[in-house]
Order: C-alpha cells, then structure tokens, then sequence
C-alpha cells in the first residue's frame, strides 16, 4: 500500500512543483518587481513559472504581489475561491504578510496582513522584495509541494478552510447570518 | 499502401498470426501510431516555443526540469491531468463538456489527411483538401459554443471576435487554395505533392503563399491575430472558464492545429516529402543496402518534418515580434487588401497558365 501511495506522490508532487503557473494578479509596486522576474536577466522561465494565467480557473499560484486595501480584499477573496484545487499563495512584500509601513491603526484602509482573508503559505518580506527573493520563494513552495502526500490531503484542505464571506461588499465572518 | 501491406502479412505469417488478423491490424495500426505521433509532437511543440520564445527574448527558457528542461512540458501535463475540474452552475453543461473533446478529436481527423511519404497516407480521399477544409472549421465552431455555454461575458465577446475573424480569413484561404488547386490540376494532397517533383508550387504562386501564409496564422489564433483571447482585455478569451484538463485540450488542441496547419503549408507550396533538391539522402549513403528501400519512406517523413518546423519557426519568430491586432485593422487587413488579392492572384494564374 505504501508502495503504492509513495509512488503516485513522487509522480503528482514531480508535476506539480514543477509546473507552478502564477495569476497575473499584481495590485501595486511589487507587480513591478514581478514582471521583471519574468523579464530577462532574471527570469522565472527557468522554474517552469513563466505561464502567468489571466484567469484564476488555469492558475496554481496566487503571487499578491501588493498592498491589499479593504476594498480589494473582497475580489482577493473571490480570486482565491475561482482557483482550482491544489492552488497555493505566495504573500509577496511586506504590506500583503502584515501590512508593512501601512501596519497599525493609523493606516483606515489597509488590510494588515492577507493572512486574516486567506491562508497563505509562503510569507516574502521586504519593500519591495528582488527578483531573487521572489525565486527563493518560489523555491521553497516547491520543496513544500514535494512533502505533500495524498493522504494526507483532506486534513491539508480541512486546515486550509475559509473563515470569511463576502456580503454586500464587505467581508465578514462565515457564520454572519447565524449571528445576526 | 499495398506494397506495405504484403509486407507486413508476410511478416505477421512468419510468426504465425493469421492473415485476417493481419489485415484488420493493418488499417488499426496506423492511427494508433498517428495518436501516438501527436500527444509527443505537441508535448514537444510547447516546449519548442517557451524555449524559443526564451532565447528571443535573451533569456534561457524552461531549463531545471530534465537535462536542459525537455521534461517541462511533461511535468504541466501531469499537473493539469490532475488539476480540480470546475463546472459552473450557470454554464450549459452538455456543450461546456462537449466542446473542448470535439475540438480536439477534430484536428485528430486533420492528421490522418496528410501524406507523410508516398506509402503512409491513411485517408487518400480524391479531394483531400476539401475534407481538409471543412474537418479545419470544426475546432472554430466548437470554439465559439465554448465561449457560448460558459456563460461568462469575457468569453462570450472572445467567441464574437473569433467567428468575425473566421468569416474574413476564409476567403482569402479559399481563394488561394483554389489557385493551387489550379496549378498542381489536383484535390488529392498525395497527387499535389508528386506535382512538385521538378519545381515546387511556391515560385509560381509567391503571392498565393503569402495570403495563405498571413491566412493562416489568423486561422491558428495566433499572436498577432489572437483576438480572440486577448489577455489584456479579456481575460482569456473563449477558455476563461476552463480548468484542468478541458483546458488542457484547447491549449495542446491549439498546438495540434499549429503543427498540422504547417504540415498543409509545406505539402501545398513547398513539396511535402519530397527532399529539396530531388535527391535522396539515403539512396546517396546507403544506396547499396538492402534496406535503403524502407529508410527511403522514413527519410520522406523526415523532409516533410523538417519543412514544417522551419515554418513553425517562423510563425514563433512572428509571435515573438510584433504586438496584437486591433478587431478592426484585422478585419480591414483581411477584407480590404487579402480578400482583393487573393482574386487578382487567382486571375494572374489562370491567365499565365492559358
């Protein structure tokens, strides 16, 4: 049985963190450094990541590379729900991992953190993080992907669940109706 | 076919296998090797592109998976294979399944026209390009229904924008074909290809190849005639709703398309299988040896891929070069100048030949 399991983990594992395509989803100054990922001199190509998919239906990789206002957060939300199954998330650039230089209650419009709307697995720092750090990134999400296993998949989803909706524009809790 | 076929009854005799199992063998045979021929084609094709698409854009291209990355393509097809498959509960959901399969077994038809050497032809029809013809709108039309089923307005205006650019570019393409038509005085493609053994269609038809060629690229969906799934303005056309592996039939459909849209080019303009300078590689080299007679079949295989991957090249190096077409210039280009002068074209030939 473990012959079994192992051997179709190595195959799935293989093709997925080997062909990682990212949304073009880019809401600020770290879609700049993004797009010179893709660009020569440093890019993405290599890793097998240059598919940047416009529709999230053909994505794997949600790279929010940029600010997140609290009017955005909805369409976020609605991005990461359009994505198929395994889909992973990169929060590139410090305002997107907890709200950078926008972080505390001065800033009324930022989102501190898209970790409060969807889960995220690899955090990239810095304003605005290098082409490099982006691959860095990349690459640790590859080594998480090759520890993945199948049957372990449903906890992996169960963890990974929603806790918000959106509802008139706004988002709030998933047990809102209950509530109120 | 038949000198084949007694070799290949003889074959199957030696080892005892009756000759009715042979004969059903024999016609099942050739399509398994012609599927079989275009999964790794097209797997290799994308591939081919990112590669190239990398070094004309001065960078490297797909190179960690694999040696130099030729397993790229492979690991995408896995992932998309296994990817979640998303039915939308607004689509129409007979034709949203229907169409990516038929879209694709499409062009499977459009493989088995074409004359690889002068033996390996499996549907030898006296008017090969008519079936050609009608088999290569298949794909467009279930394109379109796509775009209609999924119920979503992106992909609804892609599909528009592809049936208006399908109406305009098959004038050009009729009329073109006609002119061929005219010169190599055939409708069979093998027929068309033993034509140009002195001298290839496209000295006398430079024009013809040209509109075909332009043609062409609008009928493969290609950069710069890819209207229809612009991605700056939507967002992916036909296929916005697509996931997993109805997606992965349109994409490697595409690809499909492209290698034996090039393939059509090169029998109708640049000899198909026949070598460049009629003369055999194989009967120079190995002429003496008993089996230069196979290698022979086998060297026609290899011309005819070799034309079409020069043409393949090109077409990348367009989409490499220069930006997209708005719906009106496409359009302009296609009925004001193309449509004209394919006609002219067809008129200059028929008089040339009285």
């Amino acid at each position: 049985m473990n012959i079994i399991v192992s051997t179709i983990d190595t195959v799935l594992n293989w093709g997925r963190a080997n062909s990682i395509w990212p949304l073009t989803f880019a809401t600020s100054c770290c879609g700049i450094e993004m797009m010179c990922a893709s660009a020569s001199n440093f890019d993405i190509a290599r890793f097998g990541s240059e598919v940047f998919r416009p529709s999230p239906r053909q994505a794997d990789l949600l790279i929010c590379a940029g600010t997140i206002t609290h009017k955005m957060a909805p369409v976020l939300l609605r991005l990461y729900e359009q994505m198929p199954e395994p889909k992973y998330v990169i929060a590139m650039g410090a305002c997107t991992c907890g709200g950078g230089m926008f972080s505390g209650k001065d800033a009324y419009s930022v989102v501190n953190g898209i970790d409060k709307i969807i889960p995220v697995d690899i955090y990239l720092p810095m304003c605005p993080p290098r082409p490099e750090g982006l691959f860095d990134a990349i690459l640790k999400l590859q080594k998480e992907i090759n520890k993945e296993s199948i049957l372990t998949r449903k906890e992996f989803l169960d963890s990974h669940k929603l806790s918000l909706k959106e509802e008139n524009g706004i988002l709030v809790r998933k047990d809102y109706d209950e509530l109120y | 076919m038949n000198f084949l076929l007694c070799k290949f009854v003889e074959v199957l005799n030696s080892f005892n296998v009756s000759e009715y199992i042979a004969l059903i063998l024999f016609s099942v045979l050739p399509f398994f090797i012609i599927i079989s021929f275009l999964v790794v084609t097209v797997i290799f094709l994308v591939l081919f592109e990112r590669k190239l698409l990398g070094y004309f854009t001065q960078r490297k291209g797909p190179n960690r998976v694999g040696l130099w990355g030729i397993l790229q393509t492979t690991a995408d097809a896995i992932k998309l294979l296994c990817k979640e498959n998303i039915e939308l509960l607004s689509s129409d959901k007979f034709l949203f399944t229907l169409s990516p399969i038929v879209a694709f077994t499409a062009i499977i038809i459009l493989w088995c026209i074409i004359p690889y050497n002068s033996e390996f032809n499996m549907i030898n029809s006296s008017v090969g390009v008519l079936i050609y013809l009608v088999a290569s709108s298949f794909p467009m039309l279930f394109h379109f229904l796509a775009g209609y089923s999924s119920n979503n307005k992106y992909s609804i205006i892609g599909s528009y924008r592809a049936l208006a650019l399908t109406v305009s570019y098959s004038v050009p393409v009729i009329f073109t074909l006609l002119s061929v038509i005219y010169i190599t005085e055939s409708m069979n493609l093998n027929q068309m290809v033993l034509f140009q053994t002195s001298r290839w269609v496209v000295f006398s038809n430079i024009l013809g190849f040209i509109i075909f060629y332009i043609s062409s690229i609008a009928k493969l969906n290609r950069c710069p005639f890819d209207l229809s799934e612009a991605e700056s303005e939507l967002v992916c056309g036909y296929h916005t709703e697509y996931s997993g592996m109805r997606f992965a039939m349109f994409f490697l459909g595409e690809y499909a398309e492209l290698f034996v849209m090039c393939m059509l080019i090169s029998i109708l303009f640049f000899g198909g299988y026949l070598p460049p300078f009629g003369i055999y590689l194989s009967n120079i080299f190995m002429g003496n040896c008993p089996v230069s007679h196979y290698l022979l079949y086998f060297e026609q295989t290899f011309w005819l891929i070799l034309k079409t991957l020069i043409i393949i090249f090109s077409i990348i190096w367009i989409r490499a070069t220069l930006p997209r077409f708005t719906q009106k210039t496409a359009l302009e280009l296609f009925w004001k100048y193309l449509t004209p002068l394919s006609i002219v074209n067809l008129i200059i030939i028929i008089l040339v030949r009285i």
